[in-house]
């Protein structure tokens, strides 16, 4: 058998009542890949990542995440798949106010069974990958936008997970805080961590060597190979 | 990455389940204060009221102790056709003669009243009594003379007279050797007593000798009340002999009390009217337990991000349910503690002021503690269902 696909979707698709939000979608993604996700709002994109981030389960079809069918998981098995296999980056950060960024990172690591000590030391090491060595004990709030989505990040990657999920990362950013943040996932790419980038920013899209188009819950194009590094961010990105 | 076994999912520390729980309580200071001082209240409370009555019942209790228990006191009660009885002339006599009797002595009621001058009316008494008492009375009582002495052999035969605590401040006597006007003739006091808690009766007597009484009042000679002290084994058998022994004739009508029931009596009642001091402590704790219950709700709802982070940094539906219960626990026990610690001071605080030994029981104190980690179970429950019960793709709705 070969390498198994971190991403493996075949005929997947998700109704919500009377909404069709996913018609038989069909996506694989391999170790190392960077690919965005791009679509308008209401084309199914955010139902695509809530099953490839096994935040919700298909109607029909079948959604395989390194290998493992997410079918025949309970919950539990789920919630552990997550933790071992999968890094989210949201929109709006996330982050616990009021506690520092190693911390807020190491908190990502609680539910992987690592000790508390060993925790911290993996968080400070994920904040040196996004540059943000310098700022371990800054509160949130004492942080950039950009450097906040980038301690995010950090929390994503600290497990090392198979694969990193971003929902609009630079949706909330000016463009040179998020010229920032794909600037470090294009390094975190480059260093062989797989991530998908879900957005609706065509800029962003054509920063991304692999682009898959979704529109009304189908796949309209799947052009680029996501193994080739992505565009060099000369001035900013747009957000 | 490969597809071998089913993913498996850790499990948190217990250490992790607290950080984790005392983070949520950490973001909200001023409300978690507010909810947790309800409990406080509550715990405060009942462990006051618990410690104070405690206090006083070992107030009583010491007392007793130093009081003791072996005095008996026997009074004449009523003949079978509702007259009043007399107790024999030789009564004491025959009172001494038991056995185990260690020391006895009576009093007699005087028909005399006593007044400051004679051009004070006669009606004015001060409730006052008059009685005529043989020597060995200080003794049975063990009371002490706080001024001046006691009646000896031969001031019983004069018209001397000794005052109770209470009689003497009524007649404003503050010192030996004024005279104060005793049925038709002065009389000198000679000397003022202490207090006597086992017969507040002396207190408010002026005390003639038998002799005295008889030449100078006339004092017919029966005792009204015989006092006497036994050995502590042998109270119960003397009470049972004591009316056949003071009246052979009519053993019926005589009554024999025991003055240290009345205050072991007090001690037992002292637990009686906190019942429902209690109960509104326990109504506050109810009610500072709603108050929990009702913050973890809003917690919950207002985390709904948080916890659908949690959800997708692979917590499973029971991690949730454990931090927001460890919350709630969290908060209810900083209540409890806290109001364990309020009502201890409170119950030290009002013994010390009025001189009782500061008691707080160690079950009120563990009661607390566990009626506290009922509540917070109970307040936490709910709260903790709901929020494992939200999808984790609530962390990924738009603002």
């Amino acid at each position: 058998m070969s390498e198994p696909y971190v991403v493996e979707l075949r005929g997947v698709s998700k109704s919500y009542g009377d909404v069709r939000a996913l018609r038989g979608v069909d996506l694989t993604v391999a170790d190392g890949e960077l690919l965005a996700i791009v679509g308008p709002s209401g084309s199914g994109k955010s139902t695509m990542l809530h099953m490839i981030g096994t935040l919700d389960l298909p109607t029909s079809g079948n959604v395989r995440i390194a290998g493992h069918d997410v079918a025949r998981l309970s919950d539990r098995e789920l919630s552990a798949l997550r933790a071992r296999y999968l890094g989210f980056v949201f929109q709006q950060f996330h982050l616990a106010s009021g506690v520092s960024a190693l911390d807020n990172v190491a908190d990502g690591l609680l539910y992987t069974g690592t000790p508390r000590r060993v925790r911290r030391e993996r968080a400070a090491a994920a904040l040196e990958r996004v540059g943000l060595g310098h700022r371990l004990e800054h509160r949130p709030h004492q942080l950039s936008g950009g450097e906040q989505q980038r301690v995010a990040v950090a929390r994503a990657v600290a497990g090392e997970p198979s694969l990193l999920l971003a929902d609009e990362p630079t949706g909330n950013l000016d463009s040179a805080a998020g010229a920032e943040v794909l600037r470090v996932l294009g390094d975190l790419h480059a260093a062989g961590t797989t991530i998908a980038v879900i957005t609706h920013d065509a800029e962003i899209a054509e920063w991304c060597p692999r682009r898959v188009r979704v529109r009304d819950g189908r796949i309209v194009e799947d052009q680029g190979s996501g193994r080739t590094p992505p565009a060099e961010i000369t001035k900013g990105v747009p957000a | 990455m490969s597809a071998g076994a089913r993913p498996a999912p850790a499990r948190l520390s217990p250490s992790d389940v607290l950080r984790v729980g005392a983070a949520g309580l950490r973001s909200r200071p001023a409300r978690v204060v507010l909810s947790a001082l309800g409990i406080a209240i509550g715990i405060a409370t009942m462990v006051a009221v618990i410690g104070i009555s405690s206090s006083s019942r070992e107030e009583l209790l010491r007392q007793l102790d130093r009081l003791g228990t072996n005095l008996l006191t026997v009074s004449p009660g009523q003949t079978l056709f509702g007259e009043d009885a007399q107790l024999p002339t030789g009564a004491l006599a025959m009172v001494k003669r038991i056995g185990p009797v260690s020391t006895a002595s009576a009093t007699g009621s005087v028909d005399a009243t006593v007044r400051r001058t004679d051009r004070i009316p006669e009606a004015v008494t001060g409730g006052i009594a008059v009685q005529a008492a043989t020597g060995e009375l200080l003794t049975t009582l063990e009371g002490t003379v706080s001024k001046g002495t006691w009646l000896n052999a031969a001031t019983e035969r004069q018209p001397a007279v000794v005052l109770g605590s209470k009689a003497a401040e009524r007649l404003g006597i503050t010192r030996t050797g004024v005279q104060v006007w005793l049925g038709e003739r002065w009389f000198t006091v000679i000397g003022v007593l202490g207090p006597m808690p086992l017969a507040p009766e002396i207190e408010r007597s002026a005390l003639v000798g038998f002799p005295a009484a008889e030449k100078h009042l006339g004092f017919d000679g029966h005792p009204t009340t015989i006092y006497e002290r036994s050995s502590e084994e042998a109270v119960e058998a003397v009470r049972a002999v004591l009316p056949r022994t003071v009246s052979p004739e009519n053993p019926e009508e005589v009554e024999v009390s025991r003055p240290s029931d009345a205050l072991a009596a007090r001690a037992a009642a002292a637990g009686a009217f906190t019942n429902l001091l209690l109960g509104l402590g326990a109504v506050a704790l109810l009610v500072g337990g709603v108050g929990v219950a009702n913050t973890m709700v809003i917690s919950v709802l207002e985390r709904r991000r948080e916890i659908g982070l949690r959800r997708s940094l692979g917590a499973t539906r029971g991690q949730v349910r454990v931090q927001f219960l460890a919350e709630s626990l969290l908060l209810s026990a900083l209540g409890g503690v806290t109001g364990a610690v309020l009502g201890a001071l409170a119950t030290v605080g009002y013994a010390l002021s009025r001189d009782w030994p500061p008691v707080v029981p160690p079950w009120a104190i563990g009661g607390a503690v566990g009626a506290t980690l009922v509540i917070g179970t109970l307040a936490g429950i709910y709260p903790a269902m709901r929020a494992a019960r939200l999808s984790p793709t609530v962390a990924l709705a738009a603002s």
